[in-house]
């Protein structure tokens, strides 16, 4: 209990300095969400969703937390260069937790959570908190103790997002540094939004994040979302996604583990609506000492939904890959469609690759499928470019760039396609070795 | 000029397949090579460009003078040889233009040239697709995927014609009842060759020895030549098979 | 429809559901190290065994029950068991080497005739009823090849060998034999209140070859009947083994009352070079049943299969599959399981992949499928691959699906019920595997599919 019992600590040394920089609405929740993360502890690798993390170990080291809300500086204008070239968007930047601006527009607001927390609670009462289960997941449980901010975007009923939201996800401090950021998208009935986040370091110390973000998609409401990371190897990721979908929704999200140190990203999608579709897509480029560890869940509740997943992992060196996705067909959920995938190529001998896709069934009038492989590049593709001239490391590269793209061409947003297949195909050059794709930390 | 002296070559780990094959191609000249399933027939072409499953166990092949045995495939590829597939390769999410522009580059940069700008590259595909009369929709698809046996042979022809080989190896051993593929293969050959290009056409049949006329025939059995002779020879085996050769060498 | 098909099969009855009314010894209910000596002592075992035995309970006493099976187990009572019954032991002390009529009855009516005249064309059996080995056939024939096929108590004694197994077979093949007969096991629970524990073990050495089959049935019983066995399988280089299993123990009832509790585990080890095993099992009983027959691939060019068919219905559960794990080079797995779920059951495949930093060029193809009968009944698919070596190849794949309408349609046109179309098309679905058993079992595999699922479909 040596990891856990440093949180305990400072909770009960910091419980008030917490309270005073938060709203009481998320206060609310602190005491029992530390009785929770005292009662689990961190989960061992023995838990079934945490076979391929060792989460104690990632928080055993001692982080600063920024419980004072001490202001810290961000340049945005050298930032700004890390926008997607020919992409309309609206820009918002979040230095660690906290928003650097909020707005409120047609009835959209998307900024600060705390500052609309404090100013209208009932709002958001009964949404926050709602899906991440601080019983059933420590990380949840720690986040909810700690977390002061975050983001929030609300979309009222019928309401378009018309411009790309592009959240720009700036980790800085001078110290090592534990950030704790919540995120927080309610699409109302009706209410359509593209977003695209973009994780980023800034500064090189250790970063350790937790980000709890729940979305709420209501009836006939449609989002796109794409999570880019690209950090570097001292940042260490922990991300609880929970999605909620209505009836007649079309949902699709993209991760993009880029550049990282380790990566734990969960994402539980829960259909609660029918008709609805759902696509989580994600792409992994790992190398050095680098993990990234993907654990999914799509919940089919009611009957005539569709899900497709699919995930592209290139482990190289001595990076470790994980995916885990279940796949869980209630009783009665007929007429379920559901699709998953996961391919992998092992470029070296010392990197290892778990996967692991599970059906879990208990309705019989479903189409329900999933394949998984580990790989090598198709050694008569090989031979076949190598004798059109193509030399051999070139050809390498260009199966590599080919099998990743399966999962970028089928992101929707153009311009960002394109800037990922540049980014992705300059990853496997050898020439992003640190975040330099975006020109953030030079 | 291509000269292979005394060849041997097996699968890698495996039994040999080739035992001592001589074989002179000169600048400009078209050579047949036929011969009964498994007499490695396209075991020699493979080898030629370098294929990693075989091994050379002894025996050698030159290309102009340079040592061709201890160049990599590609470089092998640079230096002017090309082998047209039986089988093209599928290579799914890798599209036409961007496996084009890496080997035109590649070939480019071996023959110390500067890479083509995009603009010139894009203008190039452009002219050698109308030349060879391959549908521009193919082009912009991922190489040879779901592409019907015709395409692909017209792919090949293509991608002939953007690399300007002088040596061509037209691998057909099995395609011999697909007349369109042939038909294809051999008009796209005769309107791309210059007169100093040499060819080797690997093939069960007379049939594409209509459209290709070569200057020699070879027959290729149990890993050896055993007849070379003109054209008439191919016509002979059309209609006489391979037996009375067989008996011939006894 | 379908649901009144269903309906049909979830009330066919277990035929072989019948019990033996013959004198047998059963030792007092209860584990403990005393209960050890007297299991060992009955079997005049020599020390070193009984250390074994002992060394096993106590590792044993420490553990748990573990939890992760797709399955709701109930707490076994290991007290509430008897560990030892014989139902060859006569009343008073006569000591004969004649076997009860009764129990040759028995075997006649399961279709395993003892008497070696009548038996099976070349299929050697060795019968065991609850923890004692009955009779082995052909001993005599075998051991002129130098082959050893005798139970697993004899071996102990004459030849070489967990806390409490009772019996079960032994068969040594030496090098370059190919064994002239099908061997084969036939484990069969009789006594109440029993557990049955056999332990199976197969030397198969150079160049030999054996096929091994095991057939298990049990008496209709209220209570859940306990049968934990151990198969283990050494092969050595050029060698290849074949074990076939056809598990039709008591289901339980169809309110998902009694059964047998079949925990089984069951391991390969394919030692030597180019070495070749191959599990092939048809689970139809059983109120749970949790085993994964595994394989290690350590010789290099080593060749494993898996071939499962496993149908559950009314409250039966199952949690079954395989562990490949390669750890020599070149070597090969194949993973095929059909899982067929009907009635309020809960089918799940569980399986590993893993392979290790040496084993270079190492392929596995794994195909799970899974039919589901009715909408009460769960499939799950749970498959772990873990990858140490980048020149593996591997691949997965899984489906779940029903028999369509229209599928019935066109086979009740043509005059098939739909009744026999879903045997039928269950048959077909299961071909697969059912066509890597022997001859006499599959035809046998082909029935009890069709019986376990009468009545489910419509």
């Amino acid at each position: 209990m040596i990891s856990e019992s440093q949180y305990i600590e400072l909770y009960r040394e910091c419980r008030s300095m917490i309270h005073q920089h938060s709203a009481p609405l998320m206060n609310a929740l602190r005491d029992e969400a530390m009785t929770d993360f005292e009662a689990q502890g961190f989960p061992s690798q023995k838990v079934e969703r945490y076979k391929y993390t060792d989460v104690a170990e990632a928080f055993a080291p001692n982080y600063g937390v920024n419980l004072n809300r001490v202001n810290i500086p961000a340049d945005t204008a050298e930032v700004f260069k890390c926008d997607v070239p020919n992409l309309s968007t609206n820009l918002l930047f979040v230095v660690n937790d906290k928003p650097l601006t909020s707005s409120t527009r047609d009835g959209i607001y998307i900024g600060s959570l705390c500052d609309f927390a404090i100013q209208q609670p009932d709002v958001i009462k009964k949404y926050y908190a709602q899906l991440a289960s601080t019983k059933a997941d420590a990380i949840n449980a720690l986040n909810t103790a700690l977390a002061q901010d975050g983001l929030l975007v609300f979309i009222p009923r019928n309401k378009c997002m018309e411009k790309t939201l592009q959240v720009v996800n700036l980790l800085r401090s001078g110290v090592d540094m534990l950030v704790n950021r919540r995120v927080l998208i309610i699409l109302e009935e009706g209410a359509e939004a593209t977003l695209l986040f973009c994780d980023h370091a800034m500064d090189q110390v250790n970063f350790l994040t937790t980000q709890v973000c729940e979305i709420f998609c209501g009836n006939n409401s449609h989002l796109d979302m794409y999570e880019l990371e690209e950090t570097h190897t001292s940042c260490r990721r922990f991300s609880n996604l929970y999605i909620k979908v209505g009836a007649d929704c079309t949902v699709s999200h993209n991760n993009i583990t880029l550049f990282n140190g380790e990566t734990r990203n969960t994402t539980d999608v829960l259909l609660t609506g029918e008709r609805s579709e759902v696509t989580l897509n994600g792409c992994v480029v790992a190398d050095k000492n680098q993990r990234v560890d993907n654990n999914t869940l799509i919940d089919h509740q009611v009957p005539h939904c569709t899900s497709n997943e699919l995930f592209k992992y290139v482990v190289d060196d001595s990076a470790v890959g994980a995916f885990a996705g279940r796949i869980l067909v209630r009783p009665d959920a007929q007429k379920t469609a559901s699709q998953e995938t996961n391919a992998n190529l092992c470029a070296s001998p010392t990197a290892r690759v778990y996967t692991q896709p599970m059906l879990e069934i208990y309705a019989d009038d479903v189409k329900c499928s999933h394949g998984s492989t580990v790989g090598v590049l198709d050694a008569s593709a090989l031979f076949y470019m190598q004798q059109r001239g193509i030399p051999i490391d070139e050809a390498r590269m260009l199966l590599k760039f080919a099998f990743a793209g399966q999962v970028i061409d089928a992101i929707r947003l153009e311009p960002l396609r394109d800037r990922l297949h540049y980014l992705i195909e300059k990853r496997f050059r050898g020439e992003l070795n640190k975040c330099t794709g975006c020109a953030l930390c030079k | 000029m291509l000269e292979i002296k005394n060849l041997h070559a097996a699968v890698v780990g495996g039994k040999e397949i080739l035992k001592g094959v001589d074989l002179t191609i000169r600048d400009g000249e078209i050579h047949a090579l036929m011969g009964t399933n498994g007499a490695g027939k396209s075991t020699l072409s493979k080898v030629i460009v370098g294929d990693p499953s075989y091994e050379v166990t002894e025996g050698s092949i030159t290309f102009n003078g340079a040592d061709v045995l201890s160049m990599k495939t590609e470089e092998r590829a640079h230096a002017g040889i090309f082998m047209s597939f039986q089988q093209p390769i599928e290579i799914p999410g890798v599209s036409m233009t961007n496996f084009m522009r890496a080997a035109v580059n590649a070939r480019r940069k071996a023959l110390g040239l500067e890479s083509l700008k995009s603009t010139d590259f894009l203008k190039l595909m452009r002219d050698k697709r109308k030349l060879v009369d391959i549908d521009n929709k193919l082009v912009n698809r991922s190489v040879n995927e779901g592409f019907s046996g015709g395409e692909k042979k017209r792919n090949e022809i293509f991608q002939m014609a953007m690399l300007e080989p002088s040596f061509c190896i037209l691998d057909e051993t099995d395609s011999g009842l697909d007349v369109d593929a042939l038909r294809v293969v051999a008009e796209g050959f005769n309107k791309l060759r210059k007169p100093e290009t040499s060819a080797l056409v690997i093939t069960h049949y007379q049939r594409l020895l209509d459209y290709i006329r070569p200057d020699v025939v070879h027959i290729l059995l149990d890993g050896r030549i055993v007849k070379t002779a003109g054209p008439e020879l191919a016509l002979q085996i059309e209609e006489q098979g391979f037996d009375w050769i067989k008996d011939e060498i006894k | 429809m379908a649901n009144e098909f269903v309906k049909k099969v979830a009330e066919e009855k277990y035929k072989f559901g019948f019990t033996t009314d013959v004198h047998t010894e059963i030792i007092d209910k209860g584990l403990n190290e005393d209960v050890i000596r007297l299991i060992s002592s009955k079997k005049g075992e020599p020390d070193w065994l009984l250390d074994f035995r002992l060394q096993a309970f106590r590792y044993w006493q420490t553990q748990t029950q573990p939890t992760w099976g797709h399955l709701r187990l109930p707490d076994i009572d290991y007290q509430a068991i008897s560990y030892y019954a014989d139902p060859t032991k006569k009343k008073g002390n006569a000591q004969s080497k004649e076997i009860d009529p009764e129990l040759m009855k028995t075997f006649d009516k399961l279709g395993i005739p003892l008497e070696e005249r009548l038996a099976l064309s070349g299929t050697a059996v060795d019968a065991v009823m609850d923890s004692v080995s009955v009779k082995t056939t052909f001993k005599e024939k075998l051991s002129e090849k130098g082959i050893i096929f005798c139970s697993i108590s004899e071996a102990v004694k004459n030849h070489l060998n967990s806390a409490v197994f009772s019996d079960g077979s032994f068969v040594y093949i030496p090098k370059n034999t190919r064994c002239p007969m099908e061997l084969s096991t036939y484990f069969r629970i009789n006594a109440r209140n029993t557990g049955q524990f056999e332990r199976t073990l197969i030397v198969c050495d150079e160049g030999s070859y054996v096929s091994y089959l095991e057939g298990c049935t049990a008496p209709m019983r209220d209570e859940n009947q306990l049968h934990a066995a151990i198969v283990e399988i050494m092969v050595m280089d050029n060698a290849e083994v074949k074990y076939s299993t056809v598990q039709n123990w008591y289901p339980g009832d169809a309110e998902g009352k009694g059964g047998v509790l079949n925990l089984v585990t069951k391991r390969g080890l394919l030692k030597g070079m180019n070495s070749k095993l191959s599990w092939t099992q048809v689970e139809t009983g059983s109120a749970i049943t949790w085993k994964y027959p595994s394989c290690v691939l350590q010789g290099d060019n080593s060749q494993a299969e898996f071939y499962s068919v496993a149908v559950t219905n009314n409250f039966q559960q199952a949690d079954t599959g395989t562990k490949m794990i390669h750890i020599g080079k070149n070597t090969r797995s194949t993973i095929i399981s059909k899982g067929i779920s009907a009635g309020r059951s809960e089918n799940s495949y569980r399986g590993l992949v893993k392979v290790g930093k040496k084993a270079d060029n190492a392929r596995n193809y794994s195909s799970c499928d899974s039919l589901l009968l009715g909408s009460r009944c769960g499939a799950h698919t749970f498959p772990y691959m873990d990858v140490q070596n980048n020149t593996a190849t591997m691949e997965h794949e899984a489906t779940t699906s029903k028999i369509s309408e229209d599928q019935l349609l066109y086979c009740n046109q043509r005059g098939i019920s739909t009744e026999e179309a879903v045997g039928l098309i269950v048959n077909g679905y299961a071909k697969e595997v059912l066509n890597k058993l022997p001859m006499e079992f599959a035809v046998e595999a082909q029935k009890l599919l069709s019986v376990s699922l009468e009545g489910t479909v419509g």
